[in-house]
Protein backbone atom coordinates (compact mmCIF):
# COMPACT_ATOMS: atom_id res chain seq x y z
CA UNK A 1 0.00 0.00 0.00
CA UNK A 2 2.45 2.43 -0.86
CA UNK A 3 1.73 6.09 -1.88
CA UNK A 4 -2.18 5.39 -0.34
CA UNK A 5 -2.91 3.63 -3.43
CA UNK A 6 -4.49 0.18 -3.47
CA UNK A 7 -4.15 -1.97 -6.25
CA UNK A 8 -7.02 -3.60 -6.15
CA UNK A 9 -9.23 -0.28 -7.09
CA UNK A 10 -6.61 0.68 -9.98
CA UNK A 11 -8.24 1.14 -13.97
CA UNK A 12 -6.16 1.62 -16.43
CA UNK A 13 -6.65 3.98 -18.80
CA UNK A 14 -3.93 3.47 -21.35
CA UNK A 15 -1.34 0.71 -22.20
CA UNK A 16 1.21 2.12 -23.94
CA UNK A 17 4.97 0.50 -24.67
CA UNK A 18 7.04 2.25 -22.01
CA UNK A 19 4.24 3.29 -19.84
CA UNK A 20 0.80 3.08 -18.47
CA UNK A 21 -2.20 4.99 -17.10
CA UNK A 22 -4.27 4.27 -14.33
CA UNK A 23 -6.94 6.15 -13.05
CA UNK A 24 -7.08 5.97 -9.40
CA UNK A 25 -8.89 7.83 -5.71
CA UNK A 26 -5.73 9.23 -3.68
CA UNK A 27 -6.57 11.20 -0.57
CA UNK A 28 -10.20 11.87 -2.06
CA UNK A 29 -8.86 13.04 -5.38
CA UNK A 30 -9.38 11.81 -9.11
CA UNK A 31 -5.53 11.13 -9.89
CA UNK A 32 -3.78 9.61 -12.71
CA UNK A 33 -0.80 6.98 -12.00
CA UNK A 34 1.33 7.02 -14.46
CA UNK A 35 3.91 3.59 -13.90
CA UNK A 36 6.94 2.23 -16.12
CA UNK A 37 6.46 -0.93 -15.40
CA UNK A 38 9.86 -3.41 -15.37
CA UNK A 39 11.08 -4.71 -18.56
CA UNK A 40 11.81 -8.47 -18.76
CA UNK A 41 14.12 -8.50 -22.12
CA UNK A 42 16.49 -5.99 -20.01
CA UNK A 43 18.86 -7.02 -17.50
CA UNK A 44 17.78 -5.36 -14.00
CA UNK A 45 20.25 -2.77 -13.63
CA UNK A 46 19.84 -1.53 -16.26
CA UNK A 47 16.21 -1.56 -16.29
CA UNK A 48 16.07 0.50 -12.62
CA UNK A 49 17.80 3.10 -14.28
CA UNK A 50 16.12 3.99 -17.15
CA UNK A 51 12.36 3.71 -15.52
CA UNK A 52 14.05 5.42 -12.47
CA UNK A 53 15.82 8.35 -14.88
CA UNK A 54 12.59 8.85 -17.03
CA UNK A 55 10.66 9.27 -13.53
CA UNK A 56 12.95 12.07 -12.91
CA UNK A 57 13.09 13.49 -15.93
CA UNK A 58 9.20 13.93 -16.95
CA UNK A 59 8.35 15.64 -13.79
CA UNK A 60 11.35 18.13 -14.00
CA UNK A 61 10.52 19.26 -17.36
CA UNK A 62 6.30 19.50 -16.36
CA UNK A 63 7.19 21.95 -14.14
CA UNK A 64 9.76 23.58 -16.36
CA UNK A 65 6.81 24.21 -19.15
CA UNK A 66 4.82 25.85 -15.71
CA UNK A 67 7.81 28.22 -15.07
CA UNK A 68 7.12 28.39 -19.18
CA UNK A 69 3.77 29.26 -18.91
CA UNK A 70 2.60 26.24 -20.43
CA UNK A 71 -0.67 24.14 -18.11
CA UNK A 72 0.55 20.64 -17.37
CA UNK A 73 -0.87 18.45 -14.91
CA UNK A 74 0.15 18.91 -11.15
CA UNK A 75 2.25 16.61 -9.92
CA UNK A 76 1.79 15.12 -6.15
CA UNK A 77 4.23 12.52 -5.92
CA UNK A 78 6.91 10.98 -7.22
CA UNK A 79 8.53 8.03 -6.77
CA UNK A 80 11.72 7.10 -8.24
CA UNK A 81 12.01 3.67 -6.33
CA UNK A 82 9.61 1.88 -8.13
CA UNK A 83 9.26 4.55 -10.97
CA UNK A 84 5.45 5.69 -10.36
CA UNK A 85 4.08 9.17 -10.77
CA UNK A 86 0.66 10.39 -9.56
CA UNK A 87 -0.54 13.62 -10.65
CA UNK A 88 -3.92 15.81 -11.64
CA UNK A 89 -6.25 14.01 -13.36
CA UNK A 90 -7.19 16.79 -15.98
CA UNK A 91 -10.74 17.51 -16.35
CA UNK A 92 -11.90 18.26 -19.40
CA UNK A 93 -11.70 17.01 -23.09
CA UNK A 94 -8.72 15.81 -25.25
CA UNK A 95 -8.69 18.23 -27.81
CA UNK A 96 -9.03 15.50 -30.47
CA UNK A 97 -12.23 15.34 -29.76
CA UNK A 98 -13.37 18.46 -29.48
CA UNK A 99 -11.88 20.22 -32.97
CA UNK A 100 -14.14 19.05 -35.27
CA UNK A 101 -16.91 19.65 -33.37
CA UNK A 102 -16.76 23.39 -32.56
CA UNK A 103 -17.61 26.20 -34.75
CA UNK A 104 -14.98 27.72 -37.22
CA UNK A 105 -14.13 30.90 -35.21
CA UNK A 106 -13.94 28.36 -31.51
CA UNK A 107 -11.55 26.27 -33.77
CA UNK A 108 -9.11 28.71 -35.09
CA UNK A 109 -9.43 30.20 -31.66
CA UNK A 110 -8.30 27.04 -30.04
CA UNK A 111 -5.42 26.26 -32.49
CA UNK A 112 -3.88 29.78 -32.18
CA UNK A 113 -3.99 28.98 -28.54
CA UNK A 114 -2.30 25.64 -28.73
CA UNK A 115 0.79 27.33 -31.35
CA UNK A 116 1.35 29.90 -28.48
CA UNK A 117 1.98 27.15 -25.84
CA UNK A 118 4.28 25.40 -28.02
CA UNK A 119 5.91 28.66 -29.26
CA UNK A 120 6.47 29.10 -25.21
CA UNK A 121 7.80 25.15 -24.74
CA UNK A 122 9.92 26.13 -27.94
CA UNK A 123 10.84 29.30 -26.32
CA UNK A 124 11.60 27.74 -23.09
CA UNK A 125 14.34 24.82 -24.44
CA UNK A 126 11.46 22.87 -23.88
CA UNK A 127 10.22 20.07 -27.03
CA UNK A 128 7.61 18.05 -26.11
CA UNK A 129 7.72 15.09 -28.42
CA UNK A 130 4.85 13.58 -28.97
CA UNK A 131 2.15 16.83 -29.81
CA UNK A 132 -0.71 14.92 -30.68
CA UNK A 133 -4.44 16.59 -30.50
CA UNK A 134 -5.10 13.11 -27.98
CA UNK A 135 -2.34 15.18 -25.47
CA UNK A 136 -3.93 18.42 -24.88
CA UNK A 137 -7.06 18.73 -22.68
CA UNK A 138 -9.32 21.71 -23.18
CA UNK A 139 -10.43 21.91 -19.94
CA UNK A 140 -14.28 23.68 -18.49
CA UNK A 141 -12.64 26.94 -18.35
CA UNK A 142 -11.41 27.55 -21.82
CA UNK A 143 -7.63 26.18 -20.87
CA UNK A 144 -5.56 23.80 -22.59
CA UNK A 145 -3.04 21.34 -20.43
CA UNK A 146 -0.79 19.78 -22.19
CA UNK A 147 -0.09 16.13 -20.50
CA UNK A 148 2.51 13.31 -21.69
CA UNK A 149 5.81 14.50 -21.17
CA UNK A 150 6.97 10.66 -21.54
CA UNK A 151 9.33 11.30 -24.49
CA UNK A 152 10.17 15.18 -24.23
CA UNK A 153 13.43 16.74 -24.05
CA UNK A 154 15.71 19.76 -23.65
CA UNK A 155 16.50 21.31 -26.46
CA UNK A 156 17.13 24.92 -28.44
CA UNK A 157 17.93 23.89 -31.51
CA UNK A 158 15.78 24.15 -34.86
CA UNK A 159 16.01 20.62 -35.62
CA UNK A 160 13.71 18.84 -32.82
CA UNK A 161 11.09 22.00 -32.72
CA UNK A 162 10.78 21.55 -36.58
CA UNK A 163 10.48 17.76 -35.74
CA UNK A 164 7.96 18.85 -32.82
CA UNK A 165 5.61 20.91 -34.92
CA UNK A 166 6.07 18.38 -37.87
CA UNK A 167 4.22 15.79 -35.83
CA UNK A 168 1.61 18.41 -35.07
CA UNK A 169 0.73 18.65 -38.86
CA UNK A 170 0.77 15.50 -39.65
CA UNK A 171 -1.36 14.71 -36.44
CA UNK A 172 -4.02 17.53 -38.26
CA UNK A 173 -3.59 16.22 -41.62
CA UNK A 174 -4.25 12.46 -40.36
CA UNK A 175 -7.09 13.12 -37.46
CA UNK A 176 -8.29 16.26 -38.29
CA UNK A 177 -8.19 16.42 -42.26
CA UNK A 178 -11.57 18.45 -42.66
CA UNK A 179 -10.19 21.63 -41.40
CA UNK A 180 -6.20 20.60 -40.97
CA UNK A 181 -4.93 23.77 -43.79
CA UNK A 182 -6.70 26.08 -41.65
CA UNK A 183 -6.18 24.72 -38.20
CA UNK A 184 -2.34 24.52 -39.22
CA UNK A 185 -1.81 28.15 -40.26
CA UNK A 186 -3.63 28.82 -37.04
CA UNK A 187 -1.22 26.96 -34.93
CA UNK A 188 1.52 28.59 -36.59
CA UNK A 189 0.19 32.10 -36.15
CA UNK A 190 -0.15 31.56 -32.47
CA UNK A 191 3.38 30.27 -32.11
CA UNK A 192 4.44 33.51 -34.03
CA UNK A 193 2.65 35.35 -31.70
CA UNK A 194 5.28 33.27 -28.68
CA UNK A 195 8.54 33.11 -30.60
CA UNK A 196 8.21 36.18 -33.01
CA UNK A 197 8.29 36.20 -36.75
CA UNK A 198 11.80 35.53 -37.51
CA UNK A 199 11.85 32.35 -35.72
CA UNK A 200 8.64 31.14 -36.79
CA UNK A 201 10.12 31.70 -40.63
CA UNK A 202 13.34 29.53 -39.71
CA UNK A 203 10.95 27.01 -38.09
CA UNK A 204 8.81 27.00 -40.98
CA UNK A 205 11.53 26.38 -43.50
CA UNK A 206 12.80 23.51 -41.46
CA UNK A 207 9.89 21.87 -41.28
CA UNK A 208 9.19 21.63 -45.05
CA UNK A 209 13.16 20.38 -45.00
CA UNK A 210 11.79 17.76 -42.64
CA UNK A 211 8.87 16.88 -44.91
CA UNK A 212 11.04 16.84 -47.93
CA UNK A 213 13.84 14.08 -46.83
CA UNK A 214 11.47 11.69 -47.43
CA UNK A 215 11.12 10.15 -44.23
CA UNK A 216 7.27 11.07 -44.52
CA UNK A 217 6.78 10.47 -47.90
CA UNK A 218 2.96 10.42 -47.66
CA UNK A 219 2.98 13.95 -46.15
CA UNK A 220 4.35 15.69 -49.30
CA UNK A 221 2.29 17.95 -50.76
CA UNK B 1 4.36 -6.16 -70.40
CA UNK B 2 3.33 -9.93 -69.72
CA UNK B 3 5.36 -10.89 -66.30
CA UNK B 4 7.25 -14.22 -66.35
CA UNK B 5 5.33 -16.47 -63.93
CA UNK B 6 6.22 -20.50 -65.08
CA UNK B 7 8.39 -23.16 -63.06
CA UNK B 8 11.12 -22.41 -65.39
CA UNK B 9 11.77 -19.18 -64.67
CA UNK B 10 14.97 -17.47 -62.72
CA UNK B 11 16.01 -14.38 -61.97
CA UNK B 12 19.88 -13.48 -61.05
CA UNK B 13 20.53 -11.05 -57.90
CA UNK B 14 23.87 -9.14 -57.52
CA UNK B 15 24.33 -7.36 -54.54
CA UNK B 16 27.34 -4.69 -53.91
CA UNK B 17 26.29 -2.62 -51.62
CA UNK B 18 28.89 -2.92 -48.93
CA UNK B 19 31.42 -5.26 -48.95
CA UNK B 20 30.00 -7.77 -50.28
CA UNK B 21 29.78 -9.03 -53.51
CA UNK B 22 26.91 -11.84 -53.98
CA UNK B 23 25.32 -13.65 -56.99
CA UNK B 24 22.19 -15.68 -56.59
CA UNK B 25 19.81 -17.42 -58.59
CA UNK B 26 16.34 -17.52 -57.35
CA UNK B 27 12.93 -19.42 -59.14
CA UNK B 28 10.39 -17.02 -59.64
CA UNK B 29 8.30 -19.13 -57.30
CA UNK B 30 10.85 -17.90 -54.53
CA UNK B 31 13.69 -20.94 -54.32
CA UNK B 32 17.09 -20.06 -53.68
CA UNK B 33 19.28 -22.15 -56.12
CA UNK B 34 22.61 -20.58 -55.70
CA UNK B 35 24.04 -17.96 -52.93
CA UNK B 36 27.23 -17.25 -53.73
CA UNK B 37 29.69 -14.37 -52.22
CA UNK B 38 32.99 -13.08 -51.80
CA UNK B 39 33.48 -10.75 -49.14
CA UNK B 40 36.12 -7.92 -48.89
CA UNK B 41 38.36 -7.95 -46.06
CA UNK B 42 40.32 -4.80 -45.13
CA UNK B 43 43.98 -5.62 -43.63
CA UNK B 44 43.00 -2.78 -41.26
CA UNK B 45 40.58 -0.43 -40.40
CA UNK B 46 36.55 -0.09 -42.15
CA UNK B 47 35.45 -0.47 -45.92
CA UNK B 48 37.65 1.53 -48.36
CA UNK B 49 35.01 2.26 -51.01
CA UNK B 50 37.04 2.27 -54.17
CA UNK B 51 38.95 -0.89 -52.52
CA UNK B 52 35.93 -2.51 -52.23
CA UNK B 53 34.63 -2.21 -55.64
CA UNK B 54 37.93 -3.28 -57.04
CA UNK B 55 37.80 -6.59 -54.99
CA UNK B 56 34.03 -6.75 -56.64
CA UNK B 57 35.56 -6.14 -60.01
CA UNK B 58 38.07 -8.84 -59.93
CA UNK B 59 35.81 -11.31 -57.90
CA UNK B 60 32.75 -10.76 -60.27
CA UNK B 61 33.22 -13.34 -62.30
CA UNK B 62 34.51 -16.17 -60.30
CA UNK B 63 31.43 -15.80 -57.62
CA UNK B 64 29.12 -15.69 -61.10
CA UNK B 65 30.40 -18.42 -62.75
CA UNK B 66 30.08 -20.10 -58.88
CA UNK B 67 26.30 -19.18 -59.21
CA UNK B 68 25.53 -20.80 -62.26
CA UNK B 69 27.19 -23.70 -61.35
CA UNK B 70 25.65 -24.44 -57.78
CA UNK B 71 22.63 -23.80 -59.60
CA UNK B 72 22.98 -26.35 -62.64
CA UNK B 73 21.85 -23.97 -64.93
CA UNK B 74 22.83 -22.12 -67.82
CA UNK B 75 22.89 -18.07 -68.44
CA UNK B 76 20.37 -18.57 -70.91
CA UNK B 77 17.98 -19.83 -68.52
CA UNK B 78 17.66 -16.29 -66.62
CA UNK B 79 14.84 -14.08 -67.36
CA UNK B 80 16.00 -11.49 -65.16
CA UNK B 81 18.28 -9.62 -63.75
CA UNK B 82 18.33 -7.94 -60.33
CA UNK B 83 20.65 -5.22 -58.89
CA UNK B 84 20.93 -3.57 -55.47
CA UNK B 85 20.57 -0.01 -56.81
CA UNK B 86 21.65 1.30 -53.44
CA UNK B 87 21.40 2.37 -50.58
CA UNK B 88 25.16 1.60 -50.39
CA UNK B 89 28.92 2.83 -50.90
CA UNK B 90 28.73 4.46 -54.50
CA UNK B 91 31.76 2.85 -56.05
CA UNK B 92 30.59 -0.72 -54.77
CA UNK B 93 27.13 0.01 -56.03
CA UNK B 94 28.25 0.76 -59.80
CA UNK B 95 30.45 -2.37 -60.11
CA UNK B 96 27.64 -4.56 -59.43
CA UNK B 97 25.00 -2.16 -62.02
CA UNK B 98 27.94 -2.55 -64.53
CA UNK B 99 27.80 -6.25 -63.94
CA UNK B 100 24.27 -6.41 -64.32
CA UNK B 101 23.23 -3.85 -67.21
CA UNK B 102 26.14 -6.00 -68.95
CA UNK B 103 24.34 -9.18 -68.49
CA UNK B 104 20.85 -8.21 -68.65
CA UNK B 105 21.54 -6.67 -72.70
CA UNK B 106 24.05 -9.99 -73.38
CA UNK B 107 21.06 -12.10 -72.19
CA UNK B 108 18.37 -9.55 -73.57
CA UNK B 109 16.63 -9.93 -70.47
CA UNK B 110 14.61 -7.18 -68.34
CA UNK B 111 16.83 -5.28 -65.59
CA UNK B 112 15.24 -4.03 -62.06
CA UNK B 113 17.09 -1.98 -59.68
CA UNK B 114 16.24 -3.09 -56.25
CA UNK B 115 16.28 -1.06 -52.80
CA UNK B 116 18.85 -2.96 -50.66
CA UNK B 117 16.62 -2.69 -47.62
CA UNK B 118 13.62 -3.92 -49.17
CA UNK B 119 15.53 -6.71 -50.40
CA UNK B 120 16.54 -7.45 -46.48
CA UNK B 121 12.96 -7.66 -45.72
CA UNK B 122 11.37 -9.48 -48.06
CA UNK B 123 14.03 -11.98 -47.89
CA UNK B 124 13.43 -12.61 -43.71
CA UNK B 125 9.37 -12.81 -45.10
CA UNK B 126 9.99 -15.42 -47.63
CA UNK B 127 12.38 -17.45 -45.52
CA UNK B 128 10.06 -17.53 -42.11
CA UNK B 129 6.54 -16.81 -43.41
CA UNK B 130 5.90 -13.64 -41.79
CA UNK B 131 3.48 -12.01 -44.33
CA UNK B 132 3.21 -8.51 -42.34
CA UNK B 133 5.80 -7.88 -39.70
CA UNK B 134 7.53 -5.08 -37.76
CA UNK B 135 10.84 -5.77 -38.92
CA UNK B 136 13.69 -4.51 -37.57
CA UNK B 137 16.76 -4.30 -39.70
CA UNK B 138 20.16 -4.19 -38.50
CA UNK B 139 23.47 -4.76 -40.15
CA UNK B 140 26.72 -2.49 -40.20
CA UNK B 141 25.12 0.15 -42.44
CA UNK B 142 21.80 0.71 -41.53
CA UNK B 143 19.37 0.34 -38.52
CA UNK B 144 15.85 0.98 -38.76
CA UNK B 145 12.35 -0.29 -37.46
CA UNK B 146 9.54 -0.53 -40.08
CA UNK B 147 6.36 -1.67 -40.70
CA UNK B 148 4.24 -2.13 -44.36
CA UNK B 149 1.42 0.45 -44.18
CA UNK B 150 -0.41 2.46 -47.07
CA UNK B 151 1.52 1.14 -50.02
CA UNK B 152 5.38 1.23 -48.91
CA UNK B 153 7.41 -0.01 -46.09
CA UNK B 154 7.40 3.03 -43.17
CA UNK B 155 9.97 3.84 -41.33
CA UNK B 156 9.14 4.03 -37.30
CA UNK B 157 12.12 4.48 -36.11
CA UNK B 158 16.37 4.66 -37.06
CA UNK B 159 19.70 5.67 -36.20
CA UNK B 160 20.26 8.90 -36.36
CA UNK B 161 24.58 8.86 -36.89
CA UNK B 162 26.40 5.51 -37.06
CA UNK B 163 24.35 1.90 -37.80
CA UNK B 164 24.23 -0.85 -35.20
CA UNK B 165 26.62 -3.52 -36.32
CA UNK B 166 28.89 -0.50 -37.12
CA UNK B 167 29.38 0.48 -33.51
CA UNK B 168 29.97 -2.99 -32.85
CA UNK B 169 32.70 -3.24 -35.82
CA UNK B 170 34.02 0.32 -35.19
CA UNK B 171 34.54 -1.05 -30.71
CA UNK B 172 36.02 -4.07 -31.82
CA UNK B 173 39.02 -2.52 -34.25
CA UNK B 174 39.99 0.08 -31.49
CA UNK B 175 39.63 -2.56 -28.75
CA UNK B 176 42.25 -4.33 -30.55
CA UNK B 177 39.89 -7.51 -31.45
CA UNK B 178 40.29 -9.34 -34.91
CA UNK B 179 37.45 -11.17 -37.16
CA UNK B 180 37.74 -14.13 -38.86
CA UNK B 181 36.16 -15.66 -41.93
CA UNK B 182 32.97 -16.78 -40.62
CA UNK B 183 33.06 -15.16 -37.33
CA UNK B 184 32.54 -11.63 -38.24
CA UNK B 185 33.13 -8.39 -35.19
CA UNK B 186 29.57 -8.56 -34.30
CA UNK B 187 30.21 -12.60 -33.06
CA UNK B 188 33.84 -11.93 -32.07
CA UNK B 189 31.80 -9.30 -29.32
CA UNK B 190 28.94 -11.47 -28.60
CA UNK B 191 31.70 -14.75 -27.65
CA UNK B 192 32.88 -12.29 -25.12
CA UNK B 193 29.55 -11.19 -23.96
CA UNK B 194 28.79 -13.98 -22.68
CA UNK B 195 31.75 -14.51 -20.39
CA UNK B 196 30.72 -11.07 -19.03
CA UNK B 197 29.16 -10.82 -15.50
CA UNK B 198 29.06 -6.53 -14.52
CA UNK B 199 27.16 -4.20 -15.62
CA UNK B 200 29.16 -1.17 -16.54
CA UNK B 201 27.37 1.91 -16.63
CA UNK B 202 27.04 3.08 -21.07
CA UNK B 203 24.72 5.98 -22.44
CA UNK B 204 20.96 4.94 -23.35
CA UNK B 205 20.07 7.12 -26.26
CA UNK B 206 16.53 6.83 -27.31
CA UNK B 207 15.21 10.00 -28.95
CA UNK B 208 11.15 9.28 -29.58
CA UNK B 209 11.45 6.25 -32.42
CA UNK B 210 14.84 6.83 -33.15
CA UNK B 211 18.28 5.46 -31.43
CA UNK B 212 21.73 6.97 -31.40
CA UNK B 213 25.19 4.48 -31.00
CA UNK B 214 27.71 7.17 -31.42
CA UNK B 215 27.83 8.07 -28.12
CA UNK B 216 27.80 4.46 -26.81
CA UNK B 217 30.37 3.61 -28.63
CA UNK B 218 32.79 6.23 -27.41
CA UNK B 219 32.06 5.69 -24.10
CA UNK B 220 32.29 1.44 -24.57
CA UNK B 221 36.02 2.31 -26.29
CA UNK B 222 36.58 4.85 -23.02
CA UNK B 223 35.14 2.36 -20.67
CA UNK B 224 37.92 -0.42 -21.59
CA UNK B 225 40.55 1.85 -22.09
CA UNK B 226 39.99 3.08 -18.29
CA UNK B 227 41.17 -0.81 -17.35
CA UNK B 228 38.55 -0.66 -15.04
CA UNK B 229 36.78 -3.29 -16.36
CA UNK B 230 37.56 -5.98 -18.43
CA UNK B 231 36.92 -6.29 -22.24
CA UNK B 232 34.17 -9.40 -21.67
CA UNK B 233 32.52 -7.25 -18.91
CA UNK B 234 32.27 -4.00 -21.42
CA UNK B 235 31.24 -6.53 -24.66
CA UNK B 236 28.19 -7.38 -22.31
CA UNK B 237 27.19 -3.82 -21.22
CA UNK B 238 27.28 -2.68 -25.09
CA UNK B 239 25.44 -5.39 -26.19
CA UNK B 240 22.67 -5.23 -23.08
CA UNK B 241 22.53 -1.18 -23.63
CA UNK B 242 22.59 -1.37 -27.62
CA UNK B 243 20.18 -4.08 -27.43
CA UNK B 244 17.60 -2.94 -25.39
CA UNK B 245 17.48 0.23 -26.96
CA UNK B 246 16.79 -1.47 -30.46
CA UNK B 247 14.22 -3.91 -28.42
CA UNK B 248 12.26 -0.69 -26.75
CA UNK B 249 11.78 1.23 -30.14
CA UNK B 250 10.51 -2.44 -31.61
CA UNK B 251 8.05 -2.72 -29.40
CA UNK B 252 6.83 1.01 -29.25
CA UNK B 253 5.95 0.20 -33.24
CA UNK B 254 4.68 -3.17 -32.46
CA UNK B 255 2.10 -1.54 -30.21
CA UNK B 256 1.52 1.55 -32.21
CA UNK B 257 0.94 -1.24 -35.49
CA UNK B 258 -0.73 -3.98 -33.61
CA UNK B 259 1.33 -5.98 -36.47
CA UNK B 260 1.21 -9.87 -36.32
CA UNK B 261 4.61 -10.58 -36.42
CA UNK B 262 8.17 -9.18 -35.63
CA UNK B 263 10.97 -9.83 -38.20
CA UNK B 264 14.68 -9.59 -37.45
CA UNK B 265 16.54 -9.49 -40.76
CA UNK B 266 19.94 -7.95 -41.63
CA UNK B 267 23.70 -8.89 -40.59
CA UNK B 268 23.62 -8.32 -36.74
CA UNK B 269 20.24 -10.79 -36.68
CA UNK B 270 22.53 -13.35 -36.46
CA UNK B 271 23.09 -12.29 -32.68
CA UNK B 272 21.41 -14.89 -30.29
CA UNK B 273 21.28 -12.26 -27.58
CA UNK B 274 19.32 -9.75 -29.78
CA UNK B 275 17.39 -12.88 -31.12
CA UNK B 276 15.92 -13.30 -27.36
CA UNK B 277 15.38 -9.91 -26.15
CA UNK B 278 12.90 -9.33 -29.44
CA UNK B 279 11.43 -12.89 -28.55
CA UNK B 280 10.49 -11.50 -25.31
CA UNK B 281 8.68 -8.33 -26.88
CA UNK B 282 7.11 -10.64 -29.70
CA UNK B 283 5.25 -12.86 -27.27
CA UNK B 284 4.44 -9.94 -24.85
CA UNK B 285 2.18 -8.76 -27.50
CA UNK B 286 1.26 -11.82 -28.92
CA UNK B 287 2.83 -11.17 -32.19
CA UNK B 288 5.30 -14.27 -33.54
CA UNK B 289 8.87 -13.77 -33.65
CA UNK B 290 10.69 -14.32 -36.75
CA UNK B 291 14.35 -14.31 -37.70
CA UNK B 292 15.99 -14.18 -41.14
CA UNK B 293 18.36 -17.50 -41.19
CA UNK B 294 21.84 -16.84 -40.85
CA UNK B 295 22.97 -18.03 -44.52
CA UNK B 296 20.65 -15.15 -45.64
CA UNK B 297 21.34 -12.67 -42.73
CA UNK B 298 23.99 -10.64 -44.01
CA UNK B 299 24.12 -9.60 -47.62
CA UNK B 300 23.83 -11.46 -50.47
CA UNK B 301 22.13 -12.04 -53.89
CA UNK B 302 19.31 -13.80 -53.07
CA UNK B 303 17.51 -11.33 -51.30
CA UNK B 304 18.47 -8.79 -54.30
CA UNK B 305 16.86 -11.90 -56.72
CA UNK B 306 13.70 -12.30 -54.39
CA UNK B 307 12.95 -8.87 -54.09
CA UNK B 308 13.83 -8.34 -57.77
CA UNK B 309 11.26 -11.09 -58.65
CA UNK B 310 8.43 -9.64 -56.28
CA UNK B 311 8.86 -6.03 -58.19
CA UNK B 312 8.70 -7.42 -61.46
CA UNK B 313 5.99 -9.62 -61.24
CA UNK B 314 3.95 -6.93 -60.09
CA UNK B 315 4.96 -4.30 -63.51
CA UNK B 316 8.37 -2.53 -62.00
CA UNK B 317 11.40 -3.46 -64.20
CA UNK B 318 14.32 -0.56 -64.64
CA UNK B 319 15.05 0.78 -67.88
CA UNK B 320 18.99 0.70 -68.60
CA UNK B 321 18.60 4.45 -68.85
CA UNK B 322 17.32 5.16 -65.73
CA UNK B 323 19.79 2.53 -63.44
CA UNK B 324 21.61 4.74 -62.32
CA UNK B 325 22.80 3.61 -58.53
CA UNK B 326 20.70 5.80 -55.51
CA UNK B 327 23.58 5.74 -52.65
CA UNK B 328 20.79 7.71 -50.51
CA UNK B 329 17.57 5.57 -51.83
CA UNK B 330 16.03 5.36 -48.75
CA UNK B 331 13.18 2.35 -47.81
CA UNK B 332 9.97 4.31 -47.82
CA UNK B 333 10.73 5.77 -51.17
CA UNK B 334 9.86 2.78 -52.37
CA UNK B 335 6.17 1.94 -53.89
CA UNK B 336 5.47 -1.64 -52.96
CA UNK B 337 2.76 -2.66 -55.15
CA UNK B 338 3.74 -6.83 -53.93
CA UNK B 339 2.66 -6.55 -50.65
CA UNK B 340 -0.19 -7.47 -49.37
CA UNK B 341 -0.89 -5.45 -46.06
CA UNK B 342 -2.43 -2.56 -44.72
Amino acid sequence: MRLGLRDDKLVLIKKGAEASLYLEEWHDRKVIMKRRLPKKYRIPELDLMIRSQRTMHEPHIIHKAKEAGVPTPTIFMVDVADANIVMEFVEGKQVKEVLDNVSKEERLGLCILIGSLIGRLHKNGIIHGDLTTSNMILTPYGKVVFVDFGLSERSIELEPKGVDLHLMKRTLHSTHYKHAKECFKAVMEGYAEAVGQEETKKVTTKIREIEKRGRYVADRE
Amino acid sequence: MTAHNSVDSYCLGIESTADDFGVAVVSFEGKVLSNANDAYMPKEGGIHPREAARHHAEVSEKVLTEAFDKAEIKPRDICLVAFSQGPGLGPCLRTGATAARALASYLDVPLVGVNHCVGHIEIGKLATGATDPVTLYVSGGNTIVSAFEAGRYRIFGETLDIAMGNCLDVFARAVGLQQRKGAPFGAVVEELARKGKQFVSLPYTVKGMDLSFSGLLTASVQAFQSEKYSLEDVCFSLQEVAFSMLTEVTERALAHTQKPEVLLTGGVAANKKLQSMLKVIAEEHDARFCVVPLRLAADNGAMIAWAGILAYKSGISTPVEKSFVNVKWRLEEVIAPWVEGR
